[in-house]
């Protein structure tokens, strides 16, 4: 049983708790009161307001937006297993010391650098419309095709660098040890290196997969009729702007969850990290 | 005199564990005072209670007559005339020893930066780290760091001063050092709480030595008392182990 006096500061504690809850959502509302004032009182709220949040237009553009979010959603998941597998390999290649790969490190450098350097938009652009052109016999023309292998090498670029940092920071002590051991290189990088640098970038990597879930807006830009175009379709045809959120809002529902799960494995493996330390 | 820290009933918890049961505990000015007792006896907390690193679940801790234990006590106004160094060191890597030394005494206690740089100087020569202190910490051995350490406490001209096992960490040959320079602090009159489980420091400098048990404070007195005729039995099974002979 508490003594007087700590039941006392108990009850002293709750108050300034409470005290601190009370200024923290006085302020919120008074900030968003004010910006929302701000927005409804500007002069051009009412025409703002019927571009861009008009029910009915929301209503009879949602369908079409729907279909094409699908195809946003295939090409995600479809995208995100394949730019796991380059990027894990590419930062491998890069971490590969045999003179035999050599010529593969170099590649996997040239590779990086090119691809992390070229804007996403215009990877997209150029295999979405210069493959096909082509004309080869057994090069798929479809644009869902290679918009889907612009995002991989872009993504891969990026992705394979966070796997190369995470790699990195596992301490040399590890392997100093695998080699004790008598592992192999190979050996010490699947059994020891690897698995704890997937552990430690998975925060990262599915920071990286928010950013993706997004840019496979960029289809839209190839003529594929994923949400984006199926909003700018409805918009050229009714001048109307509420599609566009329609497809925000999409988006939003769809990467919420995912970037929660992100603060939450960061949270663990923050938690199993520090376990004990003060 | 009202003494410097004063701890009554203290209780700590966590979650059903209780770590510190009931302890008392007065510190005068100018006290060293020793709490040993084995590992998970409750030391480091108590230490990290008094200068409210931990929030405390029962009893008070006055510090200077003042209660520091009421949730309107400002921790910092605290912390600001409490120094403490850690079994781990602690120091900060991405700074240069003497930017160790000055980033409280700048930052927190606003001295100009040319004087905060003088008395870290002063005293880093003074513990024989003059050579390092544009290094990084991560450059020096352990004994070293731990200097550091205590230099980075002594810095802000602590009136009581906290240490957590500070040797524990170290090679042998190293705690020599850092217990001397201890040594030297006592001899000057630093009001010193200690976490320790060297016996014959203990022995040497310590003006009461505490032994703590499950928590609880199961007896203290002058170190010939406690640690050659101890009256409790634990205590006595606890030198037994640690005592060499």
């Amino acid at each position: 049983m508490p003594s007087e006096r700590e039941q006392e500061r108990r009850r002293l504690r709750r108050t300034l708790r409470l005290r601190s809850v009370l200024i923290a959502s006085t302020l919120m509302v008074a900030v968003v009161g004010a910006l929302v004032v701000g927005l409804v009182s500007s002069p051009g709220w009412e025409r703002f307001r019927q571009t861009f949040f008009s029910w009915p237009d929301a209503r009879a553009s949602f369908p079409a937006i729907a279909d094409g979010f699908w195809l946003n959603v295939q090409l995600f998941m479809i995208c995100e297993v394949l730019i796991l597998v380059v990027g894990l390999a590419v930062a491998l290649a890069r971490q590969a010391r045999s003179p035999w790969l050599a010529p593969l490190r170099l590649l996997a450098v040239v590779y990086v650098d090119l691809f992390r350097g070229v804007p996403t938009v215009l990877l997209v652009l150029m295999l979405g419309f210069g493959m096909p052109a082509l004309g080869l016999q057994g090069v798929p023309i479809s644009g869902f095709f290679w918009a889907g292998v612009a995002l991989v090498l872009s993504y891969g670029a990026y992705v394979a660098e966070v796997f190369r940092s995470g790699i990195e920071s596992i301490h040399p002590s590890q392997l100093s040890s695998a080699d004790a051991l008598g592992l192999s290189r190979a050996q010490a990088m699947r059994f020891v290196v690897v698995p704890q640098a997937v552990r430690r970038v998975a925060p990262p990597l599915l920071n990286d997969f928010v950013s993706l879930q997004k840019d496979t807006a960029l289809v839209s830009v190839v003529a594929v009729f994923d949400a984006v175009f199926a909003a700018r379709d409805y918009t050229a045809f009714n001048f109307n702007f509420t599609p566009y959120v329609v497809v925000a809002l999409f988006f939003i529902a769809l990467t919420i969850p995912l970037a929660r799960a992100t603060d939450w494995l960061g949270r663990q493996a923050l938690e199993r990290e520090r376990a004990g330390a003060r | 005199m009202t003494p410097l820290v004063q701890v009554e009933g203290l209780r700590k918890s966590y979650g059903d564990r209780v770590v510190l049961d009931d302890v008392d505990l007065c510190v005068d000015k100018h006290d060293v005072i020793c709490l040993i007792g084995s590992s998970g006896s409750g030391k480091s907390t108590l230490l990290r209670c008094l200068n409210l690193l931990e929030e405390i679940d029962d009893g008070v801790i006055r510090f200077d007559g003042r209660e520091i234990s009421d949730p309107r006590v400002e921790p910092r106004e605290v912390r600001k005339r409490v120094g403490m160094v850690f079994q781990a060191y602690n120091l900060f890597p991405h700074l240069s020893v003497l930017e160790n030394c000055t980033l409280s005494p700048r930052r927190v206690h606003g001295v100009p930066r040319a004087e905060a740089e003088q008395r870290a100087r002063e005293l880093l020569e003074r513990f024989g780290l003059a050579e390092h202190e544009t290094q990084h910490p991560d450059r020096l051995s352990g004994g070293q760091q731990q200097r550091v350490a205590l230099v980075r406490a002594l810095c802000t001209q602590p009136e009581l001063l906290l240490l957590d096992e500070i040797t524990a960490a170290l090679d042998p040959e190293l705690v020599g050092d850092v217990l001397a320079s201890v040594r030297d602090l006592a001899a000057a009159g630093t009001t010193m709480l200690l976490a320790t489980h060297e016996m014959a420091f203990a022995r040497d400098v310590a003006t009461r030595v505490c032994f703590l048990d499950q928590g609880r404070i199961l007896e203290q007195g002058p170190p010939e008392q406690v640690l050659a005729e101890p009256r409790e039995e634990r205590t006595r099974q606890f030198l037994r182990r640690v005592l060499p002979g």
